[in-house]
């Protein structure tokens, strides 16, 4: 199909491409610059909930703290050279996404899919990490149900960690797209969104890294 | 740029890779013309400073406090504001947030957030920290 040359013909094929399923659609690849950018901000938008979701988490932990309830304190229970491993498996991660989203705008669609698989492999690596930290806090009775500290820990770690597994699976849907379709305007715009959501995932943690590890063992 | 998986294009399975990987150079130019799909676009160098910033922003606090260097009443401080500082850098180096006109609908949304987590945060640590202060005369953990 070439590029319709009467605008209003062009409009509607992209409002028809944006998120459309047709398997015989080949527009080109720079045509969902219409519907782009009001999806991007609806996504936006949805990031900046997540946002206020989180700050009442946050919140929430700055107040109950101290409220150890004569449990093991911050300082005892974290291993800062373990946290920092995770640290830097998600922000390699989103330098790696980012190299995948510039593969994205040279159009080289082995490359997008090789460096989202290996930010997928960062980021199964960080959850590995996380849930092993659980597991071991849980076992030495540093449980949710501990004291007022540790449920707010769990809490808080534990809805990033929920937001991390979202991520990973919608890169799991976001492989079949991509070597099903290639590059079409739609999967372009789901790239644009998963990386947004993926860089937004790294902001939440330098907070967790820096509120809830680094202050808590300061 | 070097990518694993660079390969010369072959034949593209599906119709939709064609114009793509067959022209480069021409696809690329399309794209930079236009630059308007709500959010911006990184080189491989601006993600490589951002990230090189970002390792050096979380280093610095941990370092710091593995190493017991400050006492924590200045600890605390730096770390929140380098955290603050991290933070910037990945709003600007990964989510290309910047103030082009293209974007205002997205910098008033982050703006308000902004206010409401403030209210929320600082809010309730004021609140409860007074709370704490009134109910428990000698017996508040600050």
């Amino acid at each position: 199909m070439s590029k319709p040359s009467n605008p209003v013909e062009a409009y509607e094929n992209q409002i028809d491409s944006a998120y459309d399923h047709n398997p015989n659609d080949t527009h080109h690849a720079g045509d969902h610059h219409d519907e782009g950018p009001k999806v991007t901000l609806g996504f936006w938008i949805y990031l900046m909930s997540d946002c206020i979701l989180f700050a009442s988490i946050f919140a929430t932990y700055a107040v109950l703290k101290d409220n150890i309830a004569g449990g093991p304190n911050g300082r005892e229970l974290f291993d800062l050279s373990y946290v920092a491993i995770e640290t830097a498996l998600l922000l390699l991660s989103s330098l790696t996404f980012g190299l995948s989203m510039i593969s994205m705008d040279a159009g080289k669609l082995k490359a997008v899919i090789g460096w989202l698989a290996v930010t997928g492999l960062l980021g199964l690596g960080f959850m590995g990490m996380e849930i092993h930290e659980f597991m071991k806090l849980i076992h030495e009775g540093a449980g949710p149900n501990r004291s007022a500290f540790l449920s707010a820990f769990f809490t808080l770690v534990g809805t990033h960690g929920i937001h991390v597994t979202s991520g990973l699976i919608w890169m799991g849907a976001m492989f079949g797209h991509l070597i099903r379709r290639g590059l079409t305007p739609a999967n372009r715009i789901r790239m644009m969104e998963l990386s947004l959501f993926w860089h937004f995932l790294d902001i939440i943690w330098i907070g967790v890294f820096s509120i809830v590890y680094l202050m808590g063992a300061a | 740029m070097s990518t694993p998986h660079v390969a010369k294009p072959k034949k593209a399975k599906t119709p939709h890779t064609k114009p793509v990987d067959i022209d480069q150079s021409k696809s690329e130019v399309a794209h930079h013309e236009h630059h308007d799909d709500g959010a911006g676009h990184g080189t491989v160098k601006s993600y490589l400073i951002g990230f090189i910033l970002s390792v050096i922003l979380t280093g610095i606090p941990f370092a710091l406090t593995m190493m017991h260097i400050l006492p924590s009443s200045s600890l605390v401080p730096v770390i929140l504001v380098l955290g603050v500082v991290q933070i910037l850098v990945h709003l600007y180096f990964f989510l290309h947030m910047n103030a082009s006109s293209s974007q205002v609908w997205n910098n008033a949304a982050f703006v308000f957030t902004l206010i409401i987590v403030g209210i929320l945060i600082v809010g309730s640590i004021w609140v409860m920290f007074h709370l704490n202060h009134n109910m428990m005369p000698g017996m508040a953990p600050m």
